[in-house]
């Protein structure tokens, strides 16, 4: 088992190492220049020293390399600093080019931990909601409580979370008053959007449970677990659920990193000072350096939950064998 | 492929006679065939073109607009007709991507394991990793001017220029799309390939593919055609996106998703023109309803222990 964690941590680092390169080199051939994005149009000079500035000059391999920090950025006069390495492999983020005085690093410090926050609470909530529904439904196959159960998560999968939101805001915090309407802070702050970011989740869960469980519940060694007199909690708890909630638990790895980095429109809609945001106007904006950190962030986080996967899979069914 | 000996095959024998005998399956039939309908043929029985504007704003539902009219006085059920189209063929084609797609990919990925499977599982991180804005644009970028040339060069296609952009989504998604698809499907055969029935098809001296084509993903319908039925309003809602950032359709043209969140963009507590958001959200609702119960329908048809 150390072995396994300690070769994925390695395999990590060339995800990483991949998943960076492609960003920027894709963002760097997408139209458009980082330092041409506004009406005012800079003079073909001003973009060539903007460029050198950041390192962004010459062919697209080498101005990656200084990113990744495998070359020699250029020499600067003022403040005086020498040729060097100083890339994501030395753990410079490289300076934010749409907000100019604030580095990469300083700005997913501050806005990661509110959008991993909010994205844990909202994938606890929805994966223990989603799995007591798809549980209920399964056992109640058939009944007006699958029925509704199922009828409850289409809807939530088909009305878009920029309609739910609002629609939450508008019960909760201007007819009730029970809640703030957006805003970072405390408890209460952060029931509203993790509702609105669990509600398609806790649907998907559901259903994936729902169906899985249908399958294991079939299956002979449940009847043999109920021949030995087992309580009915006893079998769905400790035999079925432990097999059943695989698909769920695949599911969740992706789910889970796509989560904890924020969401634009629950972010707009509360006005949450959190990652979302920033990740999709960065692309917007071709702000390189901050999409490449952003996307760091991601792929680590997505390379991490798969791995808990795969060892929860192995701890759910032994007889799975990793490598 | 029909040899009496084999006990399970890809297509049980009367699974479609048992899917014509459910009747929650026959309704769900019935309304996507409807549905489907309606977008081809829609057009032929408007009685206003959903693109033109006209004076009469936000007009409640009435027998003259049947969902009302928007902020342009363009008739809501022309237009919910009119998205049904484009919403449609985005989820279609996100899914079938994603069943042909991630489904061979997770299943060779699990069933080879060892080293393969590392490779191939990191390679979906890094595409995972790629935000799929960015493979959009530069996608848009790369091929539009290139596809309306191809779409100008003949009479039949040349309607079709104005959703360049559309049909180069379209694509994307679907690239994107499958990703889940595969580690769900890997995260399985994992489990499966475990158990006792697939050691004694290889003890009969069966082939990898045919233990994967007849053992192991008779056994994955039901958690495939599930998730491809939620891969439907995904691809959907990430069309509207997508197009709410300009990367899709353009103004007057109307998908399900385009339509929720230009409905969105002129609600608020103090003008409740509720139209403009319950119709678009209804018909996918609908769409969706149809679909589940067909896809339980179908797993239940399917089912190799169903068959007595």
């Amino acid at each position: 088992m150390f072995g396994f964690i300690a070769r994925r941590c390695v395999s990590l680092f060339f995800v990483l190492l991949f998943a960076v390169t492609l960003t920027f080199c894709l963002l760097r051939k997408a139209p458009g220049s980082p330092f041409n994005l506004n009406e005012k149009q800079n003079t073909p000079e001003a973009v060539a020293k903007a460029e050198r500035k950041f390192n962004l000059d010459g062919p697209l391999w080498w101005q990656c390399a200084r990113y990744i920090g495998v070359a020699r950025k250029h020499a600067v006069e003022s403040p005086p600093a020498p040729a060097q390495f100083s890339g994501l492999l030395q753990g410079d983020f490289q300076p934010c080019l749409k907000y100019k005085d604030r580095g990469v690093g300083e700005l997913l410090a501050q806005t990661l931990p509110i959008s991993a926050t909010l994205g844990a609470a909202a994938l606890l909530i929805a994966t223990l909601a989603g799995v007591w529904l798809g549980c209920v439904a399964a056992l109640r196959r058939h009944t007006w409580v699958d029925a509704a159960a199922m009828f409850g998560a289409l809807a939530a999968i088909s009305i878009p979370t920029f309609v739910t939101g609002p629609a939450l805001v508008l019960i909760f915090s201007l007819k009730l008053g029970w809640l703030p309407v957006g805003g970072w802070g405390g408890l209460a702050n952060l029931i509203l959007p993790a509702l609105t970011l669990a509600g398609p989740a806790i649907a998907y869960i559901a259903r994936l449970t729902r169906t899985s469980m249908l399958e294991v519940l079939a299956q002979d060694f449940v009847r043999t677990a109920h021949a030995k007199g087992l309580s009915e909690q006893r079998v769905l708890y400790r035999h079925v659920l432990k097999v059943g909630i695989l698909p769920v638990v695949s599911f969740l790895g992706p789910l889970a990193a796509g989560m904890l980095t924020g969401s634009l429109v629950i972010e707009k809609v509360f006005s949450l000072p959190g990652m979302g945001d920033f990740f999709v106007n960065s692309v917007l904006n071709r702000d390189v350096f901050l999409c490449g950190g952003s996307v760091a962030v991601y792929c680590t986080l997505l390379v991490v939950m798969n791995l808990f996967v795969d060892i929860a899979y192995k701890w759910l069914d032994p007889r799975i064998r990793l490598q | 492929m029909n040899e009496p000996t084999t006990t399970q095959a890809t297509t049980p024998p009367g699974a479609i006679q048992r899917l014509l005998r459910n009747r929650t399956a026959i309704v769900a039939l019935i309304v996507l065939g409807g549905i489907v309908g309606l977008a081809l043929f829609g057009p032929l029985i408007f009685r206003y073109n959903p693109e033109a504007t006209s004076a009469a704003q936000f007009r409640p539902p009435s027998m003259e607009h049947f969902f009302g009219t928007d902020l342009n006085g363009r008739d809501v059920f022309s237009r919910v007709i009119q998205g049904a189209r484009i919403s449609l063929l985005v989820g279609l084609c996100g899914a079938l991507v994603s069943f042909f797609v991630g489904t061979s990919y997770g299943l060779v990925s699990g069933y080879v394991g060892g080293r393969t499977d590392n490779v191939m599982m990191r390679i979906v991180e890094v595409l995972h990793s790629i935000p799929r804005l960015i493979i959009v644009i530069v996608a848009i970028f790369t091929f539009a001017p290139r596809l309306e040339n191809w779409l100008n060069a003949t009479a039949i296609t040349k309607g079709l220029v104005g959703y360049t952009k559309v049909i180069i989504l379209i694509v994307c998604l679907g690239l994107i799309e499958w990703l889940a698809m595969a580690r769900i499907v890997r995260g399985q055969v994992l489990a499966l390939k475990e158990q006792q029935f697939v050691l004694a098809a290889r003890a009969l001296g069966q082939s990898h593919i045919r233990i994967l084509l007849r053992h192991l993903l008779p056994n994955l319908t039901g958690v495939i055609i599930v998730y491809l039925t939620l891969t439907i309003p995904a691809v959907i809602l990430d069309e509207s996106f997508l197009s709410f950032l300009g990367l899709g359709l353009n103004d007057p043209q109307a998908s399900w998703g385009s339509l929720l969140s230009d409905g969105k963009n002129v609600i608020n507590p103090v003008k409740n023109f509720w139209w403009l958001l319950v119709f678009p959200a209804a018909a996918m609702s609908l769409t969706l309803l149809a679909l589940n119960f067909l896809g339980d329908a179908i797993r239940d048809a399917l089912d190799p222990r169903a068959r007595r």
